[in-house]
């Protein structure tokens, strides 16, 4: 604290200080003074309702909220005065007589704020008759309404509205009948409540309670880590009991400010699902795999036989080596997973690239951002975003791009909606109209596939109108004569027959984001998901570029990472062509410095990436593989065929929790550990290194990750001997120059550091590119495109464009979240979206189930009424394996990011 | 389907609901095209969400849940958004289905304390039988024709001394639209001079100190029921940073208040120049007037007088001025909720600090008046400070509108000296109590000035002069009540009242007097937790409202106590 700014004011008699602003509450818990409040909660505006927290301020005729009031010098304030105390306790009182006293008072919350502020306050009943019984409303899977326990403290209208921004929960009626509702007073599983719970992280009472039993049972320990699910990495505690999760809370993490999503609050017993592999499975002699129809979890039984692990792992070791030596090293391949921790990653790379003796390594990034990356590493030399998320509440205009943050990224999109409450200028530019547009001064429904005609048109007018930032393209750019030439033809009044936005918006939205004191972008797979992808994120990267909206707080470059490690996986060279930290494998520079390090030479042909590997199978050049927690049998397009190549594959081992479809096409099976049953550090969106710790067991003999990826290296004759965790990760520190800074030790302390972080005691660089880029000559370079169709249009028979993507509650390919029982309640079934229009001409009733067919398969699934899907298109969620969309997708690739056009193809629609 | 679905039990069976459409109620085109229709098709904007309902409402006769779910969309907010605005004022009827409700005529019998006294209750009970299923009877608070009461409003045309026969008469003939007073229209208002004053200012015949001065020397103060001296006010707005906005309280609702219905009937004129006259002098960009929304005559009288004076403005560069239609709610004559009523959104006072002059509409520095103080001001500025400050009885200084109702002869309003005693008010100006009733006690100022017995009827009737007895002036709302009458009826009466109209934001507002009067309809009183209660509402409550609350309740027990000593007269109300 700065003295010079302290305010001196007299609390109970004595002096004390506050800084300027302070309210009286906050001056009065640091000085350690008990002053009963309700509707205050730290993180929330305050209300001043309640009237618990009431003061005496002299010289004023009533009593002033100590929450609200700001100190003042020269305040004497009585917290404790014989008026200030008799408030206090009436508030209380009243507030009591309306609580269900047949109830515990702690049934629904242990921690019941008004109970304790009563038993602090010596208050034991109330002398007021209640109010009319209010009925609880138990509708929704999440969430249990109590409503005879609710205060109307409005901390859950805060927590919905303003942190949230969800604008489920109001406070409606008057006097009172005020009453905290969902939308019009619905019941909440009838609302557009989705879940995040932050509501009943927010309610004081209980009046708002987890629904399920199991969460109101004291824990024995809670442990604190990070949310297993999407990129934006929130920090949560795990409640334990035992080795059962009972609940989990949001922390106070720089990503999420202790802010969750329904996947992270309630999407954690899937890891106590009776489906868990518990002992590692070997395929029965004779049974054969089947690509068409795929092995159910339940009849595991009949494909596998139970194994030991010394026999599981004797038969990986003499197989793997049996291909080598006969096949060579490149006829084997190893998937891992952007779920796993960064130091399992980086063990698995090393043992396909040591082990193996090949590149072929590869991982879900190939289906997510491997455009974005491969854009950005020809553009500015680091595939990692310029700014954190977070930055947006620095931006004067935040543009999202192709991408649907309040479903994919929940929490991130929070920090969004906050910044436009705020004032910033929000443009969403996509084909389907999502949450956020409702937010946004622009929402720009473009045609699907047009991405390069919108932005080109952008780019067009922002040179044509002369609102580039001259000095930062001469000083810090190359190839802005081409970038120019390139875009002259694409005037807005050309491209608009092309992307659907009429020439006055695409210059109104040109000039408001080159203009800006800070713009920032933040995409999706929108953008990546094409067969122009690459193209698409060039020319994210030369808006930014050629406006100088870069280097600076509140402006960048920001793909949204999908998984949970996905950033950290790629660093961690999770990659074909590149070892840790982005070296090319064919720089002879860099393979030497690897072959130092691991002490084996290396091959410096880049491998395989996730879809060539399929093709390679079938054409006979990869003969085993070593899948770790990846789903390629769901998340592959065109799964007929991935799925008959991984049937095809000699030797197959998948390390999973569950069977998943990739592992009932397996040889050998191996029972791994889920999220919160390991330690390890994940990386997420903002290139933050964040620590998850364990809190419960693997269940019977699954073994935690980085044992199984060491005992098979060991088994192909690898010396490896990592007594730790943080043995691998400070061999990955140097291995990274990025992560130098970054110990084991810094890591336990803190549970989150941002690199690059050069050296120790470093803070980490969360803005990068102020100065130049990571290219050679320091200067960024801009790549022109031009618009190309997609690889397959509609036609007269396949007649509408299918989109896949995820749902807010369900996660990539389901394997997890389709076993949170809370999560597979709330969507159980596979829908698509069509809008009513479409729905009513193909005489089709929203709810009915429909046939969806494109050249490479079909499934059935129900029709959904969806009038933020553009006419003509279709959504589909890719989680569900009984109507897997992939079966319909095309595996089309961008020439440079190799990333499948998943969010384009023909499909028809029939009503079944 | 395709046979292998992953078997997971689900917790609840939320699928059916949910397989055909995404979460929660979606927004119906034809209705989205419905609401459309009736509100207009240019850019909506938030603030006039209230409007909108209201045309709504006007439209369809209720609020059919899925036309407010298409209005949320149209307005880019949430359902939720437009739903707590709407159930927020007692005017607006949510209704769950697409049908409309089952009556088309709504009869609003006033249940303040005049009309009661004048039969108000009698016909609240006879009118349903009466008017049949189609007409719904509602008990309404004071609707400010306490004049005339007992007051009915069918549809919107207002009906002073009602019986029924005149009620089913309008409802069944449709007579339901107001019809617009007999007033002073533009020209004529203009042909008497009207507006020269305005002219001076702007024309710099008059400088913004000068009038200050003028308004400082006259003693004139917020005539809403505050007292704040006008003329400090415009200096402390004018010195706060621009832009400043401007806003008029006309949403009379204290029970017993009618004098600005009274002067905006008459002579809207007068105040709309002296509204000028202080935009003028703060520099506002747009004044928001707002009327309360029982005011459908004046509302549509001023509705044509205003275009009449935006065809021909009196001075170029006049500020915009804007109209808003309270929608049932007497909390919104607190200054801070009018404002959010004003943006558009549920009633809710603010907490002060910071005071409105410094953050108000919109977060912008607000000058904020009641009708009738603006109604002065040219008055004051023509006659000089000193024809109103020498105004005045008992040592007291001005003019008041008192509007007195109840047991007299001449209820209405009286233009008296600051000062005058109830005695005087009565002999003077309102020839004397009724036929056969003696005075009992009187309400100073409306429901919250509190309640004062016969014996404490010569103290002198002005702002500081009741504080000592536990009562305040407010508006100037006398309600005098006679033997015929019990006290502790009146509290019931008023306290009900109070629950009514809590906006229901602090709990010893909103919990405080529904326990009271649930207190208080007791046989028997609790005096001792009474009055730790009411001590508690006073200290702790947000706003004026839940402070006041307890008065009656106060009064009761320390002027009337021979009434709580066995069962009143009279039944519970």
């Amino acid at each position: 604290m700065n003295a010079s700014q302290m305010i001196r004011l007299q609390l109970n008699g004595q002096t004390v200080e506050a800084l300027p602003g302070e309210t009286l509450l906050q001056v009065a818990q640091r000085e350690g003074i008990d002053v009963p409040h309700l509707c205050y909660k730290a993180g929330l505006e305050a209300a001043g309702n309640c009237r618990a927290c009431v003061v005496e301020v002299e010289g004023e005729r009533t009593l002033a909220a100590s929450c609200c009031r700001q100190a003042v010098a020269g305040m004497v304030v009585h917290t404790d005065s014989t008026k200030a105390i008799a408030a206090q306790k009436m508030v209380l009182e009243l507030l009591l007589a309306d609580m269900p006293n047949h109830a515990n008072p702690k049934a629904l919350k242990t921690d019941n704020e008004l109970t304790h502020w009563c038993q602090q306050m010596d208050i034991e009943g109330s002398r007021f008759d209640a109010r009319a019984a209010v009925p609880a409303d138990l509708s929704h899977p999440a969430i249990a309404v109590n409503m005879d326990h609710c205060i109307q403290c409005t901390r859950c209208v805060r927590a919905c509205r303003d942190v949230q921004v969800n604008d489920v929960i109001g406070l409606a009626f008057r006097g009172e009948h005020a009453a905290i509702v969902f939308d019009q007073g619905d019941a909440l599983a009838q609302s557009t409540c989705v879940a995040c719970g932050e509501c009943v992280q927010a309610c004081p009472t209980g009046a708002l309670s987890p629904a399920k039993a199991a969460a109101h049972q004291p824990a024995d320990k809670t442990v604190d880590s990070v949310c297993p699910y999407c990129g934006v990495g929130c920090q949560l505690a795990y409640h334990v009991k035992g080795n059962t999760i009972l609940r989990v809370e949001g922390r106070k993490g720089p990503a999420n400010e202790g802010r969750l999503c329904v996947k992270g609050r309630y999407g954690f017993d899937y890891v106590h699902h009776e489906q868990r592999l518990t002992q590692p499975l070997v395929r029965r002699e004779g049974v054969t795999k089947n690509p068409v129809d795929l092995l159910d979890p339940e009849q595991v039984n009949s494909a596998f036989r139970p194994a030991t692990w010394d026999e599981a792992l004797a038969l990986i070791a003499g197989r793997f080596k049996q291909i080598k030596s006969t096949h060579g090293g490149h006829a084997l391949a190893g998937f891992g997973s952007a779920k796993c921790s960064n130091e399992e990653a980086y063990l698995f790379q090393k043992l396909v690239r040591t082990g193996f003796g090949t590149n072929n390594v590869d991982h879900c990034t190939r289906l997510c951002h491997a455009s974005s990356v491969a854009a950005l590493l020809e553009g500015i030399g680091s595939g990692a975003v310029s700014n954190p998320v977070m930055d947006v509440n620095q931006a004067e205009v935040i543009f999202v791009i192709g991408a649907n943050p309040t479903v994919n990224h929940p929490v991130g999109a929070t920090w969004i909606k906050n910044a436009v409450k705020n004032g910033a200028k929000l443009i969403v530019a996509d084909p389907r109209r999502s949450d956020l547009a409702r937010h946004a001064t622009h929402f720009l429904q473009f045609k699907a596939d047009s991405d390069v005609a919108l932005l080109n048109a952008l780019l067009h007018v922002i040179i044509e109108e002369k609102l580039i930032d001259r000095e930062f393209i001469e000083q810090r750019t190359e190839g802005f004569d081409d970038l120019k030439a390139n875009v002259s033809a694409c005037t807005p009044e050309a491209m608009s027959s092309i992307c659907g936005i009429s020439p006055a918006e695409l210059r109104a939205v040109a000039r408001l984001y080159a203009t800006s004191s800070a713009s920032i972008i933040l995409w999706g797979m929108g953008i990546s998901q094409h067969t122009h992808g690459t193209d698409n994120a060039r020319c994210l990267i030369s808006l930014a570029l050629i406006t100088g909206q870069i280097g600076r707080p509140g402006t960048g470059l920001h793909p949204l990472r999908g998984q949970n490690n996905v950033q950290g996986a790629s660093d961690a060279g999770l990659i074909p062509m590149m070892y840790p930290d982005y070296q090319q494998v064919c720089n002879p520079e860099a393979q030497q410095r690897f072959e130092a390090l691991w002490n084996t030479p290396l091959s410096n042909t880049p491998g395989l990436t996730v879809v060539e590997t399929m093709q390679a199978i079938l054409a006979g050049t990869v003969k085993g593989m070593y899948i770790l927690g990846e789903n390629p049998a769901m998340s592959d397009p065109d799964l007929n065929h991935a799925r008959k190549a991984l049937a095809a594959l000699d030797f197959l081992v998948v390390q999973d929790i569950f069977l998943t479809e990739t592992a009932s096409l397996a040889d050998v099976v191996l029972p791994a550990s889920a999220f919160p049953e390991k330690t390890g550090t994940f990386t997420n969106t903002d290139r933050l290194v964040q620590l998850g710790q364990q809190a419960i067991h693997p269940p019977g003999q699954a073994r935690q990750d980085l044992w199984i990826i060491q005992s098979i290296a060991q088994g192909l004759g690898l010396d490896w001997q990592y007594n730790s965790l943080e043995e691998v990760f400070d061999e990955m520190r140097r291995a990274m120059h990025s992560i130098e800074g970054i110990t084991w030790q810094r890591l336990q302390g803190e549970h989150a550091l941002v690199y690059p972080c050069a050296h120790e005691g470093d803070i980490g660089q969360a803005v990068v590119f102020t100065e130049h880029f990571p290219t050679p000559n320091g200067k960024a370079r801009l790549v022109p495109a031009r618009y190309r169709k997609a690889a397959e249009t509609p036609d007269s028979e396949f007649p509408f464009v299918l989109i896949t993507g995820r749902q807010l509650e369900h996660w990539h390919t389901g394997s997890m979240t389709r076993r949170a029982s809370v999560l597979d309640a709330i969507e159980p079934e596979p829908t698509a979206l069509l809008h009513p229009e479409d729905l009513k001409a193909l005489n089709i009733e929203a709810g009915n189930t429909i046939r969806l067919q494109s050249r490479r398969g079909e499934i059935q699934l129900f029709a959904r009424a969806d009038t933020g899907t553009p006419p003509g298109h279709v959504f589909v969620p890719f989680c569900y394996a009984e109507a897997a969309i992939n079966k319909l997708t095309h595996a089309a690739l961008d020439p440079d990011g190799k990333i499948p056009e998943f969010k384009y193809c023909a499909i028809a629609v029939h009503k079944k | 389907m395709n046979p292998a679905i992953i078997p997971i039990a689900t917790a609840v069976d939320f699928t059916q609901q949910h397989r055909g459409k995404p979460k929660g109620r979606q927004a119906n085109p034809h209705c989205v095209s419905e609401v459309l229709a009736i509100v207009g098709q240019e850019t909506l904007r938030r603030d006039l969400l209230i409007e909108y309902l209201h045309q709504l409402q006007d439209h369809l006769g209720c609020l059919p849940k899925p036309h407010l779910a298409a209005l949320a969309e149209c307005l880019r907010l949430s359902q939720t958004e437009v739903f707590e605005v709407a159930t927020f004022y007692h005017h607006f009827d949510v209704v769950d289905s697409e049908h409309p409700a089952n009556h088309d005529l709504t009869v609003r019998v006033c249940n303040g304390p005049s009309c009661c006294m004048a039969g108000a209750e009698e016909l609240i009970e006879k009118l349903p039988a009466l008017l049949g299923s189609t007409v719904r009877v509602q008990a309404v608070p004071c609707i400010g024709r306490c004049e005339q009461a007992p007051a009915v409003a069918v549809g919107q045309h207002e009906i002073g001394w009602a019986n029924h026969h005149e009620i089913m008469e309008a409802a069944f003939g449709q007579h339901t639209k107001a019809l617009p007073p007999r007033h002073t229209g533009v020209a004529q208002y203009k042909a008497a001079g009207g507006y020269q004053l305005l002219h001076e200012c702007v024309t710099g015949k008059r400088t913004v100190e000068s009038l200050i001065n003028t308004l400082s020397n006259s003693g004139l103060r917020g005539l809403g029921g505050a007292g704040f001296p006008a003329g400090k006010k415009w200096a402390i707005v004018r010195e706060q940073n621009a832009p400043r906005l401007m806003a008029v309280n006309i949403d009379e609702g204290e029970p017993g208040t009618f004098k600005d219905r009274s002067y905006l009937e008459h002579n809207p004129h007068q105040f709309l120049e002296g509204m000028l006259i202080a935009a003028w002098a703060v520099q506002a960009s747009t004044i928001y007037i707002y009327l309360r929304d029982e005011y459908h005559a004046c509302r549509a009288m001023l509705q044509n007088e205003l275009a009449l004076l935006k065809a021909n403005p009196p001075i170029s560069n006049m500020p915009a001025i804007e109209l808003r239609r309270g929608a049932g709610a007497y909390i919104c004559g607190e200054e801070s909720a009018m404002l959010e009523s004003i943006e558009g959104k549920r009633g809710l006072p603010r907490l002060r600090p910071p005071y409105v002059a410094q953050v108000g509409l919109f977060n912008k520095p607000t000058l904020v008046h009641n009708f009738e103080t603006l109604y002065w001001v040219p008055a004051i500025l023509e006659k000089g400070a000193s024809w109103f400050s020498e105004q005045g009885r008992h040592g007291r200084s001005g003019l008041r509108s008192y509007s007195v109702s109840g047991r007299v002869n001449k209820p209405g309003v009286h233009l008296a000296p600051a000062g005058i005693t109830l005695n005087e008010l009565i002999s003077e100006y309102c020839d004397g109590m009724q036929p056969g009733h003696t005075l009992y006690g009187y309400l100073p100022g409306g429901a919250s000035g509190g309640i004062l017995p016969a014996v404490l009827a010569d103290v002198p009737l002005d702002f500081d002069t009741l504080q000592p007895h536990g009562c305040f002036i407010g508006s100037a709302a006398v309600v005098v009540f006679s033997q015929a009458d019990s006290a502790v009826n009146m509290a019931r009466n008023l306290m009900r009242f109070f629950v009514h109209e809590s906006c229901g934001q602090c709990t010893p507002c909103r919990t405080g007097t529904a326990k009271a009067l649930a207190l208080i309809n007791q046989p028997q009183w609790n005096v001792p937790l009474l009055q730790e209660l009411s001590a508690v509402m006073r200290d702790a409550s947000i706003c004026g409202l839940g402070q006041a609350a307890p008065n009656p309740i106060d009064c009761v027990i320390r002027y009337f106590p021979q009434e709580l000593e066995f069962e009143p007269r009279g039944s519970k109300s």
